[in-house]
């Protein structure tokens, strides 16, 4: 995700850098208020996770340092696999679900041939600005069998649909909660992409006498791979760092969701009920660098298949 | 953020002229848009639903079909019962939600548009350094964040006050990426030479000459930065122990809690209604600045 352009390139005739010092630090100045807090609240949690995931504290005994024992303790842990494998299994239905749906609205939209465009922009975006919470809870309550909407189904069809929160099935619902919210916003950022498009390569395939379909081929899909990318970048992190639903259907569905569901919440629990703190912070951090890992190798996988 | 910022509409730019592009004008189609309704139907039929099942009471909840109003209409009920159960608990909650968003998300807004500023206009050492950091540890689990932080916070009693809420949400590497694109193209160099010439120190140029040119892309970080933290979930959560410093996310969970916890009082009615007035405003915002962020990620969109 490095910038392609540098903004300010240093004009060839700037003085010498020396001469004016004022100038070389006045951006400084301006960056020091974000890079302080920063500091503070990102550089120094990290340092301190590291530091903690290199130590264990014992009731008898206090706190002493294991080297690296925590993180064999991780790897080695069925129930932090288990969720490992939960979340990728996720990552890899849902994500391609979610950014097929939004390609294709994006390209609905920025075809000219819906009724009410803006209408249909708007109201899809709109479950974005619905906090997680409040997702969870209203799909929740829908499916539940009580006065949930599947339980109206039910007795209206006299069927029995299968139980969106039994164990079996329940990653699918969640995995329909964060589609809902976010199949919206991946849409903009497509559709924002699809609007770079210069206008004169349109009127180009039109004389070449091109159809819909091969100009969504030869334009439109080439233009929007470094969106698509990044869409996927942030929906494998967003997978990775699964919290929200799982947490709170926790208890509508108390026995579908355990306290190590997915890694995030595997953690929490650690760290919160457990006291593990130590091993919570390994946990954590092998997490981390199985994102950057996966979140990099969807970057290079998207570079390269453009070549 | 204090100085009153004239709002201007986004500059007129080529690629986000309006009107369909690659259309050709061709005539809208019936298929097209009824199919598209279907995705149109997913996405507002949950809201409808709640809507819907905010105006019935606790017990027509239970026994009307769900997208259709019950025989009472309670809504107006509902929302006073929601306002004022366990002595208006809730209002607190929304006054809490609304502190957090105005020091979180403004004081992130207020650091991204200084420092993308910087990154943007300046050259300083070190600057390439900063941006591979910053985005760097975009990717770095919040959650893997949570446990260190939480641990630091509470050894300096930050934790159970808004501070523990406040300050980590003060940090949106989004934001500050958004404001370094925009600050970009936005702001003409030869405008800062001119103020500078004409004796107008940094800070003063910053506020007179810089400021009003970043508001269509401030207007959309403080959108973004204003949802991430009117639906923060997670940082309160862990930081905040005392009900009385809840945001509005985790009183919800909470009465939610309570009304599936065996025995205790069922409260349903209220979270369904407690949540309908949680996303209103938020809609509401959306609505009413959807220029601003449509602006904004076309920006965002042109580095991908």
């Amino acid at each position: 995700m490095t910038p392609t352009t540098t903004p300010t390139a240093p004009a060839p005739d700037r003085p010498p850098a020396r001469s004016r010092p004022r100038r070389r630090w006045t951006g400084w100045g301006f960056l020091a208020p974000f890079m302080t807090v920063f500091a503070l609240v990102f550089v120094a949690p990290i340092l301190y996770s590291l530091y903690l995931s290199v130590y264990r504290d014992q009731l008898v005994g206090g706190t002493s340092f294991v080297g690296l024992e925590n993180y064999r303790g991780a790897l080695t842990d069925p129930v932090f696999w288990d969720s490992v494998s939960r979340v990728t299994l996720f990552l890899a239905v849902q994500v391609p679900i979610m950014l097929f749906l939004a390609l294709l609205l994006a390209l609905a939209l920025d075809s000219g041939r819906l009724y009410g465009r803006d209408f249909f922009r708007i109201s899809i975006f709109l479950p974005y600005a619905v906090p997680a919470v409040v997702a969870t809870l209203m799909w929740g309550f829908m499916y539940g069998t009580r006065f949930g909407l599947v339980g109206n189904v039910n007795d209206l069809l006299g069927v029995t649909l299968p139980d969106p929160l039994a164990p079996g099935v329940i990653l699918a619902s969640i995995g329909n909660i964060v589609t809902w919210q976010f199949v919206g916003y991946n849409m903009l950022i497509l559709y924002s992409a699809l609007r770079t498009v210069p206008h004169n390569l349109y009127e180009a395939a039109e004389v070449d006498g091109a159809g819909q379909l091969r100009v969504i081929a030869a334009i439109k899909l080439p233009a929007l791979r470094g969106a698509l990318v990044i869409a996927a970048i942030f929906s494998v992190i967003g997978s990775f760092q699964l919290f929200n639903e799982p947490s709170i259907l926790q208890s509508l569905a108390p026995n579908a969701i355990t306290s190590g569901y997915t890694p995030n919440l595997y953690t929490y629990s650690l760290a919160f009920s457990g006291q593990q703190q130590n091993y919570a912070a390994a946990v954590a951090i092998i997490m981390g660098l199985l994102t950057m890992v996966i979140a990099y190798a969807v970057q290079l996988f998207g570079m390269r298949k453009a070549v | 953020m204090g100085t009153p910022t004239p709002l201007r509409s986004p500059r007129p730019r080529s690629r986000s002229a309006p009107g369909p592009q690659g259309s050709f004008g061709r005539r809208p189609s019936v298929a097209l848009t009824l199919v598209t309704g279907l995705a149109l139907l997913y996405s507002v039929v949950p809201l409808i639903w709640l809507l819907i099942n905010a105006t019935k009471g606790q017990e027509s909840l239970l026994d009307s079909f769900g997208l259709w109003f019950g025989s009472d209409f309670a809504l107006l009920d509902n929302i006073a019962a929601t306002l004022t159960y366990d002595d208006g608990v809730f209002v607190r909650w929304l006054i809490n939600t609304v502190l957090y968003v105005v020091l979180g998300a403004g004081g992130a807004t207020l650091l991204a548009m200084l420092g993308g500023y910087a990154l943007a206009k300046f050259d300083f050492p070190g600057r390439r350094a900063v941006f591979a950091v910053v985005l760097g540890a975009a990717a770095v689990p919040g959650t893997a964040l949570a446990v260190p932080t939480f641990l630091m916070f509470s050894q300096m009693g930050l934790t159970n006050t808004p501070w523990a809420v406040i300050v980590p949400s003060l940090i949106s590497p989004f934001g500050l990426y958004l404001m370094w694109v925009f600050a970009a193209q936005a702001v003409p160099t030869e405008l800062m030479e001119a103020a500078r010439i004409d004796g107008s120190g940094e800070i003063r140029t910053f506020f007179t000459v810089v400021l009003p040119l970043l508001a269509p892309g401030t207007a959309t970080v403080l959108l973004f930065t204003m949802v991430a933290t009117w639906n923060n979930y997670f940082l309160p959560l862990i930081m905040i122990r005392d009900p009385d410093w809840f945001p509005l996310t985790l009183g919800l969970d909470a009465w939610n809690d309570q009304a599936a916890t065996i025995g205790g009082e069922p409260v349903f009615h209220l979270v369904i209604t407690g949540s309908l007035l949680t996303i209103v405003p938020l809609i509401a915002a959306f609505l009413m600045l959807q220029r601003y962020w449509r602006s904004g990620l076309t920006a965002g969109s042109l580095k991908g």
